[in-house]
């Protein structure tokens, strides 16, 4: 087994983990937590690929997506927590099957 | 197969299990902390040293520290008796396992990855070219994000705003 393809395996792992947390946990903050573990396997993948993709031209490519993509991450945190926490404060719960109407 | 990437692979999907399983939501809050090191590790083997301590100050400083503080925040602490996952949670489970099953069948199965023998190995842009490159490349990227960022910045403060109460209600008769 070639070494890219030992990191993507691995990556497809840490994103499968990632997808069924997100779709079977009931509590919102670790449905956040599994799209986290989710954007980190993509990162990985982009990682390996800048490493073993065999394009020497474009040598910083690779590590700027993925510093764009950690930034996207860390917004995309702060908002959905905020989010959390407002929702919370409406209906004193984080359980998502609780939150089944669209009146607040 | 080296052992560093066997460990750190290893720690990382261990890790990350521990944190979409547990009880308690401290406890995967610091066991999505492990898996963000182990990444970081793995990057670190990947010669990517700058991304790898972004990873950890961004991961492991700010995102986990949130979920930490959201947690408290939503008083989801401790042990509770509820059932943790919606009720056919096998359904959600197997669709995970048919995604992970079909990325890697066709991982191992393509002949298109480029092998160990035909690569060329990039040279690793330093800290200092990488800098000049989002300086002058990438410089617009580099100001969307950052007027991404205060975007969320600024959403994120609004909607952690506590709504004013409401006007004292009428006197009654």
């Amino acid at each position: 087994m070639s070494p890219l393809e030992r990191y993507l395996i691995v990556a497809a792992l840490l994103f499968g983990i990632g997808l069924a947390g997100a779709l079977t946990r009931r509590n919102a903050i670790l449905v956040l937590a599994g799209i986290e573990l989710m954007l980190t396997a993509a990162n990985l993948n982009f990682i390996a690929f800048w490493r073993y993709g065999g394009h020497p031209a474009d040598s910083g490519t690779g590590i700027v997506f993925v510093l764009f993509s950690i930034a996207v991450a860390a917004a995309e945190t702060a908002v959905g927590l905020a989010l959390i926490v407002t929702i919370y404060r409406h209906r004193h719960s984080t359980k998502l099957d609780e939150f089944d109407e669209l009146k607040g | 197969m080296d052992a560093a990437f066997l460990i750190a692979a290893g720690l990382t999907l261990a890790a990350a299990v521990a944190a979409m399983s547990l009880r308690n939501l401290i406890h995967c809050a610091l066991c999505l902390v492990v898996t963000f090191f182990g990444v970081a590790a793995l990057f670190l083997l990947l010669g990517a040293e700058f991304v790898s301590f972004a990873q950890v100050m961004v991961y492991v400083g700010a995102i986990a520290i949130l979920i930490v503080f959201a947690t408290l925040l939503t008083r989801s602490a401790g042990v509770t008796g509820e059932p943790l996952a919606f009720q056919p949670w096998l359904v959600g489970l197997g669709i995970a396992g048919l995604v992970v099953g079909a990325i890697v069948t066709s991982v191992a199965g393509s002949g298109l990855l480029p092998t160990e023998s035909s690569r060329i190995v990039a040279a690793a842009p330093s800290t200092r070219e990488l800098g000049e490159q989002l300086m002058s490349t990438y410089v617009l990227p580099l100001e969307v994000v950052g007027l991404l960022l205060t975007a969320a910045l600024i959403g994120a403060a609004v909607l952690g705003l506590r709504e004013p109460k409401p006007s004292t209600p009428p006197p009654k008769p």
